[in-house]
Parts: C-alpha cells; sequence; structure tokens
C-alpha cells in the first residue's frame, strides 16, 4: 500500500515538475520574442586604466526588427556623494552646509535618435530614469524641495564639470531603419566599477524592448596594484612609500655628489 | 605625455608636473628652502585635490631632506643631539597634525584649513623676513648703524629640563627644542610643507643656534617628520600618490642642483629678500581666493568619511 503511494506521490511531482518546465520554456521563448526586438552590444566589455591612460571611447551597436526610437542610458556605478555650499563666514568663504546624497551614479550619460520629448513623455522617462531631471540619487537630508533642488543641480552641475554627466544629449545614428550606433566617451577621471548599458526601443511613447549589457572600468597593470596595495594594506603602502623615498634621496645626493 | 595617477585617480601631464618638480627645485636649491610651501599650492591649482597633495608632499619632501642632509653631513653641520630632541617633540606635533587633518577632512573644512594656514604661516614669516632682508640691505648702505646683542635672554630660556648641546655650544632647556619641533611636525601633516622656512628662524632667533648648523640640523628632523607623516596619511586618510611623488621628485632633484649653482652668485639679503616677496606674493594669491566669490559655491566629495 506504502509503496503504491508512494508511486503515486512521485508521479504527481513529475507532473508537477514537468509543467514548471513547460511554463519556464514558454516564459523564455516569449522573452527572447520580446529581447529579439533589439539586441545590441558594445565593441568593449572592458574599459582597462592603465598608467597611461586618457579617456577612451566605446561604440555601442545594434539592430532594432522595425522602425522606432532608441535610447541609450549608461549608468555608472553608485556611491554616496557630499555636497558642499560654500558660504561668507568673517569675511571668507568656507564650507557650510551639506547634503549627502546616498546614490549617485559616478557617470551618467543619456543617447537618442531624436530629442526626447518628440516620441516619449514625463511617466515613461520617470520610470526608467532617462535623462537628468529624472536621474533617482536618494537624497538623505529632509530639507525643502527648492533647498534640494539647489543642491541637486549643484551636484549635477559639477558631475558635467568633471566631465562625468553629459551636457547634452549624445547622438545615436541610424543606418538605415534598423542599424543603429553610437560612440560613448570616457574621460581620464572615470570611476571604477560595473556601469550599466541601457538600450531601449521606443514605439507610441511606450518602451517595447530593452536590453542591459554590462560594461566594466577597472585599474589593471602598475596603476591598479598600487591602487589595491594603498587600500588593503595602507601602513605596508606608507612604510613602502617612505623607504622608496629615503632610497631616491640616498641615490639623488649620491648621484649629483660628483656633478 | 599623460600619466594616470592611482591614488588622486585623474591623469596629469607628466612633462608639467616634471617642469613644477624643477622649478620649485630650483628655487628651493637656490634660497635653501624645502619649497614645499610652493609645490602644494601649485598641485591644487592643476586640479589635485589638497588631501592628496599634502600627502604626496610630505612623502617626496622625505627623499628631498635625505639628499639634501648628506651635503651638510659631509661637512659635518648636523647637530644630533638637538635634532633628535627636536624629533621628539615632531612626533608628538606629526600625530596630532594628521589627526586634526581626518577630523577637518570628516567635517569637510579641510580645503579652507590648508589654505587659511598657508596665508597666516606665509603671510607672518614672509613679511618678517622681507623687512629683516630689507633693513639689512639698508645697513649695508650705512653701516654705522649700531649693531644688536649677541645674546638675548628671554623667559623662554628659563624653562626647565635643561640640557647641554655640546655641538651647538648651548645649554638651553629640552623643551624649547621639542616644542619648535612639535609646531613643525604639525605643519608637515596639515600644510604638507617641511616647515624649514619657520624651523629655520626659530632655531637661529629663538635657540640662538650657530647658523651654519641650523640648516643641516632642521633637514635632519624633517626627514623624521615628514616620514612619520607619510606613514600615518597613508594609514589613516590614504592621501599619498606615490607616482605624483615620483614625478615630483625627479623634477626636484634636478632643479635643485641648478637652484644651487644658481644661489651661488646671489648675494645673501639680495636671496633672502627675492625669497620673502616670492612667500609674500603666494600668501597673497591664496588670501586673495579666499576672499573673492568662487565661481561654484557648491563643490561636491565621493570620499568616504
Amino acid at each position: 500500500m506504502s509503496a503504491v503511494r508512494k508511486g503515486a506521490g512521485r508521479l504527481w511531482s513529475v507532473r508537477i515538475a514537468g509543467g514548471l518546465v513547460g511554463l519556464l520554456a514558454g516564459v523564455f521563448l516569449a522573452a527572447t520574442v520580446w529581447a529579439q526586438q533589439l539586441v545590441a552590444d558594445l565593441s568593449s566589455h572592458l574599459i582597462a586604466i592603465t598608467t597611461g591612460f586618457t579617456g577612451t571611447e566605446v561604440v555601442l551597436f545594434g539592430t532594432t526588427d522595425g522602425a522606432g526610437d532608441v535610447a541609450i542610458v549608461v549608468t555608472g556605478p553608485r556611491t554616496p556623494v557630499t555636497v558642499r555650499r560654500k558660504e561668507r563666514i568673517a569675511g571668507i568663504w568656507i564650507n557650510a552646509r551639506s547634503v549627502r546624497f546616498e546614490q549617485v551614479p559616478g557617470y551618467y550619460m543619456v543617447a537618442t535618435n531624436r530629442p526626447l520629448d518628440q516620441f516619449v513623455g514625463r511617466p515613461v522617462l520617470e520610470r526608467h530614469q532617462i535623462g537628468l531631471p529624472n536621474l533617482q540619487l536618494g537624497p538623505r537630508e529632509q530639507l525643502a524641495p527648492d533647498q534640494l533642488a539647489l543642491f541637486r543641480s549643484a551636484l549635477i552641475r559639477n558631475k558635467q564639470r568633471a566631465g562625468l554627466y553629459g551636457i547634452t544629449l549624445g547622438q545615436v545614428a541610424f543606418l538605415g531603419e534598423r542599424l543603429f550606433r553610437t560612440n560613448i566617451y570616457f574621460p581620464a577621471n572615470v570611476p571604477t566599477g560595473l556601469y550599466n548599458v541601457e538600450a531601449l526601443l521606443i514605439r507610441d511613447g511606450e518602451v517595447v524592448s530593452a536590453q542591459t549589457t554590462p560594461l566594466v572600468v577597472s585599474k589593471v597593470g602598475f596603476s591598479a596594484e598600487i591602487y589595491d596595495f594603498a587600500r588593503n594594506q595602507p601602513m605596508i603602502y606608507g612604510v613602502a612609500a617612505v623607504i622608496g623615498a629615503i632610497a631616491a634621496g640616498w641615490l639623488a645626493g649620491a648621484i649629483f655628489r660628483r656633478v | 605625455m599623460q600619466v594616470y595617477l592611482p591614488i588622486a585617480e585623474m591623469s596629469v601631464n607628466a612633462l608639467l608636473v616634471l617642469g613644477m618638480g624643477g622649478l620649485v627645485g630650483f628655487l628651493s636649491g637656490m634660497f635653501g628652502v624645502g619649497g614645499g610651501f610652493l609645490m602644494t599650492p601649485l598641485l591644487i591649482f592643476i586640479g589635485v585635490p589638497p588631501a592628496i597633495a599634502v600627502g604626496t608632499q610630505a612623502n617626496q619632501l622625505v627623499a628631498a631632506s635625505v639628499s639634501g642632509v648628506l651635503a651638510h653631513w659631509r661637512r659635518g653641520n648636523v647637530d644630533v643631539k638637538l635634532g633628535v630632541v627636536m624629533l621628539l617633540g615632531g612626533m608628538v606635533g606629526t600625530v596630532v597634525g594628521v589627526w586634526i587633518f581626518s577630523i577637518l577632512q570628516r567635517i569637510g573644512q579641510i580645503d579652507a584649513a590648508i589654505t587659511l594656514s598657508y596665508v597666516f604661516f606665509l603671510g607672518t614669516i614672509g613679511t618678517m623676513m622681507m623687512v629683516e632682508a630689507s633693513r639689512a640691505l639698508i645697513r649695508r648702505r650705512a653701516p654705522t648703524a649700531k649693531r644688536g646683542k649677541l645674546h638675548r635672554h628671554i623667559w623662554l630660556h628659563g624653562l626647565p629640563l635643561k640640557m647641554r648641546f655640546h655641538r651647538s655650544k648651548l645649554y638651553i632647556s629640552a623643551l624649547l627644542p621639542a616644542g619648535i619641533g612639535a609646531i613643525g611636525g604639525m605643519l608637515v601633516a596639515i600644510m604638507g610643507i617641511g616647515g624649514g622656512f619657520m624651523l629655520v628662524p626659530a632655531m637661529i632667533y629663538l635657540l640662538n643656534m650657530p647658523t651654519g648648523l641650523v640648516a643641516g640640523t632642521s633637514l635632519f628632523q624633517i626627514i623624521f617628520t615628514t616620514a612619520m607623516a607619510t606613514l600615518l596619511q597613508a594609514a589613516t586618510n590614504q592621501t599619498v600618490d606615490v607616482m605624483l611623488a615620483l614625478l615630483l621628485l625627479i623634477g626636484g632633484v634636478v632643479g635643485a642642483q641648478f637652484g644651487t649653482k644658481a644661489g651661488g652668485r646671489l648675494r645673501g639679503e639680495q636671496a633672502r629678500l627675492l625669497l620673502a616677496s616670492l612667500v609674500v606674493a603666494v600668501a597673497l594669491k591664496l588670501a586673495f581666493d579666499l576672499v573673492m566669490e568662487p565661481n561654484d559655491v557648491f563643490t561636491i566629495s565621493t570620499r568616504m568619511s
């Protein structure tokens, strides 16, 4: 009896598992069909910061299954940033008020094939954080809205001055109706970490397809070793810096003694 | 040629930094000062974050003072005993200075603090030097002027813990050189300078040390305070960029050799007057920046506190 019941139980579990597999396959297929509406990739998935690094350009290229607009959003790793406002105190300008933002992308750039307001509405822009006004930065302090807006715009302005946030929209160029490409520039001071490159296909004001490609910005070689050394073993790094300097000073003294 | 600085996380023109090191090295060789007070503002000017400029400068000064002290050592111009006493004070001053530095960095006032201390110290010392050098120049033209007393006894010489320093022929309280050393140590930590421009007059006028021993002895103790500052800055604030230090070092060492030769052709008072004008000019420029309304009153910092 118990053996039969066990057998029936096993049969049931097999059926459930089979059903799940079928369901998953269906979802997967649907996802594939959905994703095929837009396919995009980068010319490189790794930006290597070497000692001679002066900034670099990555090409994003892709194809759509028909007419539609494309928006590319590149977002760098999110870290906390403190924005400080200088005030004149006793005649000199020193930092007074500060606001901390918890979720600030180290890099942010948007590229489209035509101006955003011509093909997409505010709700979609806000939902997908497309464009600087719709970027969520996660302010920590509770502030009056007008004050917060002031600090927020100052943060964006400073990032733009550093070349890390796009000042204008980048240009996505269509070659024919389906093929598109855009160049994304990363300056020398680009922060390291995992970047998200999002390609969105927009039709009739709605996002119909999206693809996210990871991009890694990483220090490699000598500069990476120095950075890791300084971060992970700061005390030994300090000792090494001192010993190196003493040796260099000694050497210089010895060389120029004869000159 | 661009070089990426791993700690400052920026790319700089290597030739520019080498040139800056060379120029400052030339001036320091010419006038016999460390030149840190010129280098830190220059680094800040080309966009290096002030905290990193200070930490790196401390590292570079270790090398500069080692090569400087070698020359003095060979001529026997170092009073080791006095140097060690100054050093003990210097260690305490450096620890306190780095601690103050990290607090200021946390509350976001480090930039203003660095600039303010520059304006204060450079302004004071520069003006004093300028007055002294002009007087010396005038005295030379009117040789009838009265000669000052060789040794003035002030309350500082009545402090306890008297010690005998044979090399300098001094019998003074150990607290005096230790105190001077402590102030020097704090300057290294907060301003990224060796403090020679402050130590040298203090040793001459407060300790009444023989002038010939002053430069060597102050350099001797600067090696240790800057080494200590480098160590502490690296460990607590992670602001030492060895790549930047290396570039500054190469330029500085070469520049100093030419500077020393050029300095030999200058007369003492003229050199002092020139140096004083330079110091005052830097102080005025920094003071101007503090008082003028900045282009953007907002700044951002991504450093974790």
